[in-house]
């Protein structure tokens, strides 16, 4: 595990009584994609706020590149290269397309003026295919386009690790397509990638290592082949049904 | 960003102000030294109400405590110049401090935090006499002028604080600081996730929000010549002065301008006439900005108006 870019050491979240993250261990290669799966409530989203620095841990430890950032703020994890994008989208809905990618680029990429901030903005938004729009306000997209938009902000800030919250919910087929091409084209660049996600279909076609969160604890780590046919993962998210199909379709 | 022409109206409008000393009556100059001075209220709540939008009500506190600030100062021997700078430093400071904990508030919380700020101070210096004189206010030492050389004096004064209020808020808006400070105001919680520092923006915004209001506020001291705690913690004010800039347009660089001058102008000259119903005007004021200008009278569309009424001219001509 040299070229390891995030660690996560026995990290666990309580609120009040409940403890959404029971001593979480995992790591995070550089370039890897790696998918997040769980039933809803597993503390999916909990675990990345608290990579982030949304929540502070009650115990253990995020390492990031090497230095411990448990006690980080969310500003300072977007600074440092750990970007994400929300489960429910969140623009600046009164600015223009170009100017909510050029907020990324100003505050959580190289620090630089407005202008040089609009132009990296040009290019990512090229790059997500949202340059013929980028002066409309960011309210008046569509929701695939703003799912794009967010994956345009996450990238303007030059981020190191990118962790996607469902962005494919609420997609359909086509949509779904080309939003898992755009990951592929992420991921090519180097970025390493935690895709939280709940269609299997989409977890399989796109990750090399699954994770499985049931309640609040990791479940499996491994191979995604692997881990749907592990009997606990089945027995916690699956389902008997999905696993036989699974197998029938020859995965395993 | 606003246009050239716009640019010009503002200069002429200093212009106008500032020249009233010689064509105009002391009640006039008098006039246009408060619509100064609420221009630079007004362009200072802006920082905080209108791009951050945070909707702060502590704009009486900050101009309280700069008028007695100075008064303090002064009475104490401080030359008069030295005084405002006394108080414009102790209000950025004390803006600083409360800031950081203010703001930890959200939307209506932190508005109510922000008026009992005003409430506090009003009492703190009533009952603290042995330093600020307590219900019977200070005396500040008059300038020995004459009278009319005296509202000049003034009235240049505040405009010049009219003008860096302005120019503060055209650099602001044209900086990163701005930008910040709009993300924040759309989605805090996005402003954060691309790494705003947002609490540090924030509190730079409410000490901008403050600091010209203290130095205004010993200004005022200074040309009046007499304070005390009800005047200079006035509930009133710190309701007037968001008002003001809502009715320009909260968030424009030259919307607090226009919301004063507007406002201002139409309590001389129309509310002077009727005394019982200043606060019933004002009150009507508020609830139509509300529902019919919630964006202030920079952002209508002035165009689309004209032709809608050029619309309903020609549908009606034939009949």
């Amino acid at each position: 595990m040299s070229n390891e870019i995030l660690r996560l050491e026995a990290v666990s979240k309580a609120f009040g009584g409940i403890r959404a993250v029971n001593d979480v261990s995992f790591d995070l290669r550089q370039g890897e994609i790696v998918g997040l799966i769980g039933p809803n409530g597993a503390g999916k989203t909990t675990l990345v706020n608290l990579i982030t620095g949304v929540h502070r841990p009650s115990s253990g430890k995020v390492i990031f590149q090497g230095d411990d950032v448990t006690r980080q703020k969310p500003y300072m994890a977007a600074r440092s290269g750990l970007a994400r994008t929300f489960q429910i989208v969140q623009p600046f809905p009164e600015m223009s397309v170009l100017d909510n990618v050029a907020a990324g680029a100003l505050f959580g990429g190289d620090p630089e003026g407005l202008t040089e901030a609009r132009e990296h903005a040009r290019e990512h938004l090229a790059f997500v295919g949202l340059d013929k729009i980028a002066d409309q306000p960011a309210s008046a997209l569509t929701l695939p386009n703003r799912k794009r938009l967010e994956l345009a902000k996450s990238l303007a800030m030059s981020p190191k690790v990118l962790m996607l919250d469902e962005v494919n919910a609420g997609l359909n087929t086509g949509e779904i397509d080309a939003a898992l091409d755009l990951i592929r084209a992420i991921s090519d660049r180097g970025i390493t990638i935690l895709i939280i996600e709940h269609l299997m279909k989409v977890v399989m076609t796109v990750s090399q290592r699954l994770l499985v969160l049931h309640h609040g604890a990791l479940i499996a780590d491994g191979e995604p082949t692997a881990v749907v046919n592990d009997e606990r993962v089945v027995e916690a998210y699956l389902g008997e049904k999905f696993a036989k199909r699974l197998k029938e379709a020859g995965h395993a | 960003m606003m246009s050239r022409l716009g640019l010009a109206l503002f200069a002429l409008w200093i212009v106008v102000l500032a020249t009233t000393p010689f064509y105009a009556d002391n009640s006039i100059v008098r006039t246009a030294i408060m619509l100064a001075m609420y221009s630079v209220l007004a362009f200072s709540w802006n920082f905080i109400g209108g791009f951050t939008g945070y909707p702060s009500f502590s704009t009486a506190a900050f101009f309280g405590l700069g008028s007695y600030a100075g008064a303090i100062a002064q009475t104490h021997g401080v030359p008069m110049g030295f005084a405002w700078v006394i108080a414009t430093v102790f209000v950025a400071a004390f803006a600083a401090g409360l800031g950081m904990i203010l703001l930890r508030l959200r939307g209506h919380y932190f508005a109510i935090g922000s008026i009992g700020v005003v409430e506090v101070c009003r009492l703190v210096v009533s009952s603290w006499s042995g330093v600020t004189g307590g219900g019977n206010g200070l005396n500040v030492p008059l300038l020995m002028w004459a009278p009319d050389t005296v509202g000049a004096f003034f009235l240049w004064v505040m405009l010049g604080l009219m003008v860096i209020a302005f120019a503060l808020t055209a650099f602001v808006d044209n900086h990163r600081l701005g930008f910040g400070l709009k993300c924040i105001r759309q989605n805090e919680d996005a402003a954060d996730m691309v790494g705003v520092n947002t609490t540090f923006y924030k509190v730079s915004a409410y000490i901008l929000s403050a600091f010209l209001c203290g130095t205004a506020g010993a200004v005022y001291a200074s040309w009046i010549g007499y304070i005390d705690p009800t005047d200079s913690f006035q509930i009133l004010l710190t309701v007037k002065v968001p008002v003001m800039a809502l009715l320009g347009g909260a968030g424009t660089v030259l919307g607090p301008a226009v919301g004063t001058a507007a406002f201002v102008v139409m309590e001389e000259f129309v509310w002077a006439n009727f005394l019982n119903w200043n606060r019933a005007i004002l009150g009507i004021i508020i609830v139509v900005l509300i529902f019919f200008l919630p964006g202030g009278l920079l952002k209508i569309s002035y165009r689309r108006m004209i032709n809608r009424l050029k619309g309903r001219e020609s549908a009606g001509a034939p009949v």
